[in-house]
């Protein structure tokens, strides 16, 4: 199981922000910080102020998402939140 | 010419000005319903997330929270009134406005007393004609619905929602708005929003297959911090996918309406064609009985 690649949305309310696979999954929830690999446990976060990294294969990627939760299952992560945006 | 003939010409000039503007407006709200559908489409996958998350949570816990809990009496509803903000699209503002009648008769007749919320200007119009009160409304870019639009709305119907009955707070919360079916079917439709009941995604969308059966969740802070985070988000999201279903479903009304006055424009115009045609030739008939007329008298006045 931990083979297989976490696949990540990040998801806004008027689009999909970005969809891809990870190695792992870095977020800040209202309690911590939080890393997801794949073969997590189904998690239902609430998200706090903070960016959440995605490491892929070609380097690091940072999303914003105030406001939003996270939730995983299966090997998917979706991030939501009301506005998500890619940080450069 | 003929003064009857000035005023066909006339008629067929003014119908040929109507049909211009109408063929406009028909080709532009043809091409903004692509638009209207994708973004819709676009939304689509935040309206699963937010759903299926709401779902795990109703299904794993049994939390209770404000917005989920139904007072026995239920004294004063509220109404969202989803309409357009400019005319010229058929019945698409009337026949929500219709349906918001008779359910403001429905919910009457039950002993509710019912407040409004207006969005577009054509609700606006209608209920300050008829000198009724509202509560609040939003004016401008139905057509083009914002994510903000819709959180206004939110936070000010959970507001009024979570407000005690004594306050002037509301005991369940209705949307009223036209579903975009597809291009030539638009549905006035009626959603209790509040208390919440958790419906699917939309009606499109394929049920859910029994391998998409909820796994047990771990909750993050718990399930409740997590209910209170989401529910007012999907609330949020409600408004907004009506927004959008409204917005799909007002151009395509418009591009209807606009069709079918292009199409009587025509008509029009054929028919003042013919009796113009007419009237130049029993005027010219008229002219050479004349000629003729005259012609005569002179020869057998010789």
């Amino acid at each position: 199981m931990a083979g297989t690649p976490l696949e990540v949305h990040v998801v806004a309310a008027d689009r999909e922000v970005w969809a891809g696979e990870a190695s792992m999954l870095v977020a800040r929830t209202v309690e911590g910080e939080l890393g997801i690999l794949p073969g997590h446990e189904p998690l239902l976060g609430v998200l706090a102020e903070g960016e959440v990294r995605i490491h892929t294969e070609g380097g690091i990627i940072l999303a914003k998402a105030d406001r939003g939760f996270l939730s995983v299952e299966n090997n998917t992560v979706m991030v939501v939140a009301s506005q998500a945006e890619l940080v450069a | 010419m003929g003064a009857q003939l000035r005023i066909y010409r006339q008629k067929i000039k003014s119908a040929q000005t109507t049909k211009k503007i109408t063929r406009a407006m028909e080709l532009i709200s043809a091409s903004r319903i692509q638009k209207a559908q994708a973004r819709m489409a676009a939304a689509a996958p935040y309206t699963r997330a937010i759903t299926r998350a709401v779902t795990a949570v109703a299904v794993n816990s049994n939390v209770d929270h404000p917005l989920t809990t139904d007072v026995a009496d239920h004294r004063r509803a509220a109404v969202v009134v989803f309409t357009s903000d400019r005319g010229l699209a058929g019945a698409f503002s009337s026949q929500v406005l219709r349906e918001v009648g008779e359910l403001t008769e429905k919910l009457t007749t039950e002993g509710k007393e019912v407040v409004y919320y207006l969005v577009g200007r054509k609700s606006v119009s209608y209920f300050s004609f008829r000198q009724r009160e509202w509560e609040r409304d939003w004016i401008g870019g139905t057509d083009r619905p914002e994510v903000e639009t819709a959180a206004e709305i939110s936070e000010a119907i959970i507001e009024h929602f979570l407000r005690d009955y004594d306050e002037g707070g509301v005991d369940e919360i209705h949307l009223v708005y036209n579903r975009f079916v597809n291009l030539v079917s638009q549905v006035p439709t009626v959603l209790r929003l509040l208390p919440l009941e958790v419906v699917e995604a939309d009606e499109n969308a394929p049920a859910p297959a029994a391998s998409d059966a909820l796994p047990l969740y771990e909750f993050e802070p718990d399930a409740s911090d997590v209910l209170d985070r989401i529910l007012p988000v999907y609330v949020e999201n409600r408004i907004f996918a009506s927004m959008l279903s409204s917005a799909a479903a007002e151009h395509a009304a418009r591009q209807k309406a606009m069709k079918s006055a292009t199409d009587n424009a025509d008509k029009l115009i054929q028919n003042y064609t013919r009796l113009a045609n007419n009237a130049r030739q029993s005027e010219i008939t008229q002219q050479i009985s004349e000629i003729v007329g005259g012609a005569d008298a002179l020869v057998s006045a010789k």
